[in-house]
């Protein structure tokens, strides 16, 4: 039975206490918690971060916001350090970066599944099959200077093949700038989505701008540095996707109906007790919050929140395996190119004089995601169960 | 065959210690003997060790070995091999080595590269040595994988003793990934791999004997015996770095003709 948003109020504001113990929960295991409960907390990071930046942004432009927005985010903070803090320490940041990649393949894949707005799915599948080249690289990295092997943080969710390779991912900045939805006529589902994606994509262009410099080999630092700059561009894309001329209230109103959407979709389908009952915390505390925040909307908008936000909560996200959907989209999208605010088939459209300009420029010296997987595909266990041929070969300066 | 712009133990403008900083060091002393006042907590509770042990007490785990996965006859044949023993510990310690071996496999690859980028000294590692390493550390990781079947486990999963193995062990793969680590500093890592390795071994010898598992106890005593050569010859080179680096500093200042 999907959430009535007016009716269930959640925790009140002034009712939310947590201390430094709730902060630093015992995390999860990397070895034995399910893959998508990793997923999830992942995602949930990058919603709480992106909640925090906009209302810090909001306070930066709009007066009358400056304490509600205080209030709404110190929880939201703190919420933040309890959720990111369940990922365990000996995760390490590579191996935390493919969690993020299937992350955000896992993620858009059901997002674009659930969008009701054929352009803006479309321009999820298109981000989603970058992403997706992203697992395949860094996991050749993995295996090659870790010698680890990806599926062990995947668990066989999420396939490790090339998708659009990043190498043509690289676009000029007009090429990445989108159709904005309307605000006045887009389904809030739309608007949640391109919320949800905003702040997947800008925590892993954020974790990468981090963790890029602590990676030990050189191919690695080239590697996050190439990676990073395609989640720049999709930090762009998804961005564009939101209409610019909702008020500050309404941006701030959307993110926290999308917080709340997010973590009902958590503790719907979270397997680990102990972490559904921190989703069912954080889901009444952001419930107290949007009812906040509605509160606010009624008194400076001086209008009625139910113009946005649904009578009930939209069907969740069902955090399932997604393997079959994003081969169909690999076999029948992998080809199609951006140009301006359309994707088209490079067969009748050619790319922007100006992306062709940028791409020849910026990979001149080589790509290093090309570099990285020279020759290697996944296998259970790593590139060396193949035997003796799995030799580096110096001479020819490649793998034999 | 010698360069020598990695040189590990050049003098330079290294800016760490207090002693590099005259006149401020001394007032950073100064500073912390007056300002600091010493934090006592309220109750025993808040004290450095409490927390500590409270953070140490709590309940949870970093993971635990896999169920085996193949049919219930697998794990009967399984535990046939091991006399009737339970084979839990066996499969999370051969899990523990094949990781180990993998990643060591990756190591000899960067030492590789260090090797083709920057030469070597006399005495020092050549791709032959080098390589000879890597491909019994790949032999090793390949046998492992097979032991690992033949119990009815799964070679590509990573058990809590290949985790904390992975985690003792990480600093060396930094270490040896750095592009601005030498040759010889690269030894220092791999000595610590190779010492660990070895006993790794030892203990995987003495548990398949505990079993009564002879097949394995001579596999693994063979593997044995190749990774204590090259502990000898990581030994050798790092020797022959020092007496290298010696005569290179005696030669320097020698006085000309």
């Amino acid at each position: 039975m999907a959430l009535d948003l007016f009716k269930e109020r959640g925790t009140r504001l002034d009712q939310q206490h947590l201390d430094w113990q709730d902060l630093s929960p015992m995390p999860i295991s990397k070895l034995d918690d399910d893959a998508f409960t990793r997923v999830r907390i992942i995602l949930m990071n990058g919603i709480e971060q992106q909640r925090g930046r906009l209302m810090h942004h909001l306070a930066q432009f709009h007066g009358p916001l400056r304490v509600p927005l205080a209030q709404v985010r110190r929880v939201s903070h703190h919420q933040q350090t309890m959720v990111n803090w369940l990922l365990p320490p000996d995760q390490t940041p590579l191996e935390t970066t493919i969690a993020y990649e299937q992350v955000a393949i896992e993620v858009t894949a059901m997002i674009a599944q659930a969008e009701p707005d054929p352009y803006h799915a479309q321009m999820h599948r298109f981000g989603l099959l970058e992403d997706f080249d992203h697992l395949y690289r860094f996991s050749a990295l993995l295996d090659r200077t870790e010698g680890k092997d990806a599926n062990n943080i995947l668990q066989s969710y999420t396939d490790v093949a090339p998708g659009r390779p990043t190498v043509i991912e690289h676009r000029a900045p007009v090429d990445d700038v989108r159709r904005p939805y309307d605000r006045q006529t887009a389904d809030a589902l739309t608007k949640i989505h391109n919320l949800t994606l905003v702040s997947g994509e800008y925590q892993t262009r954020d974790f990468y701008m981090t963790v890029g410099p602590m990676s030990p080999s050189m191919l690695g630092r080239l590697l996050y540095a190439e990676i990073a700059s395609i989640e720049e561009q999709h930090v762009t894309q998804y961005e564009s996707l939101l209409d610019p001329n909702e008020s500050p209230l309404e941006k701030w109103l959307m993110q926290e109906l999308t917080t709340v959407y997010n973590y009902a979709s958590c503790v719907k389908t979270e397997t680990n007790p102990r972490i559904r009952a921190i989703w069912q915390r954080c889901l009444d505390n952001t419930l107290g919050h949007l009812h906040f925040a509605m509160e606010v909307f009624r008194q400076l908008d001086k209008r009625d929140p139910r113009e946005l936000v649904p009578e009930r909560l939209p069907e969740a996200f069902s955090y399932t395996n997604n393997r079959d959907y994003v081969r169909e989209v690999l076999k029948d999208e992998v080809h199609l190119r951006a140009v301006g605010q359309e994707i088209v088939d490079p067969a009748r459209v050619s790319e922007s004089e100006a992306t062709e300009r940028y791409r020849a420029l910026i990979n001149k010296s080589g790509s290093p995601t090309s570099s990285v997987a020279d020759g290697w595909q996944w296998r259970p266990g790593g590139e060396l169960t193949m035997g003796p041929q799995a030799l580096m070969d110096f001479s020819a300066g490649r793998l034999q | 065959m010698t360069k020598r712009k990695n040189d590990s133990s050049k003098l330079g403008m290294n800016r760490t210690g207090i002693k590099a900083s005259p006149k401020n060091g001394p007032r950073m002393i100064e500073g912390a003997e007056k300002l600091t006042l010493a934090y006592v907590p309220e109750d025993e509770e808040g004290s450095y060790v409490r927390m500590m042990v409270r953070g140490a007490s709590m309940e949870g785990t970093m993971g635990s070995v896999p169920p085996p996965p193949g049919p219930k006859g697998m794990v009967k044949t399984a535990a046939k091999m091991l006399g009737g023993r339970d084979p839990n510990l066996l499969i999370d310690k051969l899990g523990a080595r094949i990781a180990f071996e993998r990643t060591g496999v990756r190591l000899y690859d960067a030492a590789l590269v260090k090797l083709a980028a920057t030469g070597s000294w006399e005495g020092g590692p050549d791709v032959e040595g080098l390589r000879h390493i890597r491909e019994e550390e790949h032999a090793h990781f390949l046998m492992l994988c097979e032991c690992m079947e033949s119990l009815g486990g799964d070679p590509t999963a990573m058990t809590p003793a290949a985790n904390t193995e992975a985690m003792a062990s990480e600093g060396v793969v930094k270490l040896l990934a750095d592009p601005r680590s030498s040759l010889s500093q690269a030894l220092e890592g791999l000595l610590i791999a190779e010492l660990a390795d070895r006993d790794g071994w030892m203990g995987l010898i003495h548990l398949a004997r505990a079993m009564g598992n002879d097949d394995f106890v001579q596999r693994f005593e063979q593997a044995h015996l190749e990774e204590e050569e090259h502990l000898r010859m990581i030994r050798t080179w790092m020797q022959q770095r020092i007496a290298d680096a010696s005569r290179f500093e005696l030669e320097e200042q020698a006085p000309p003709g």
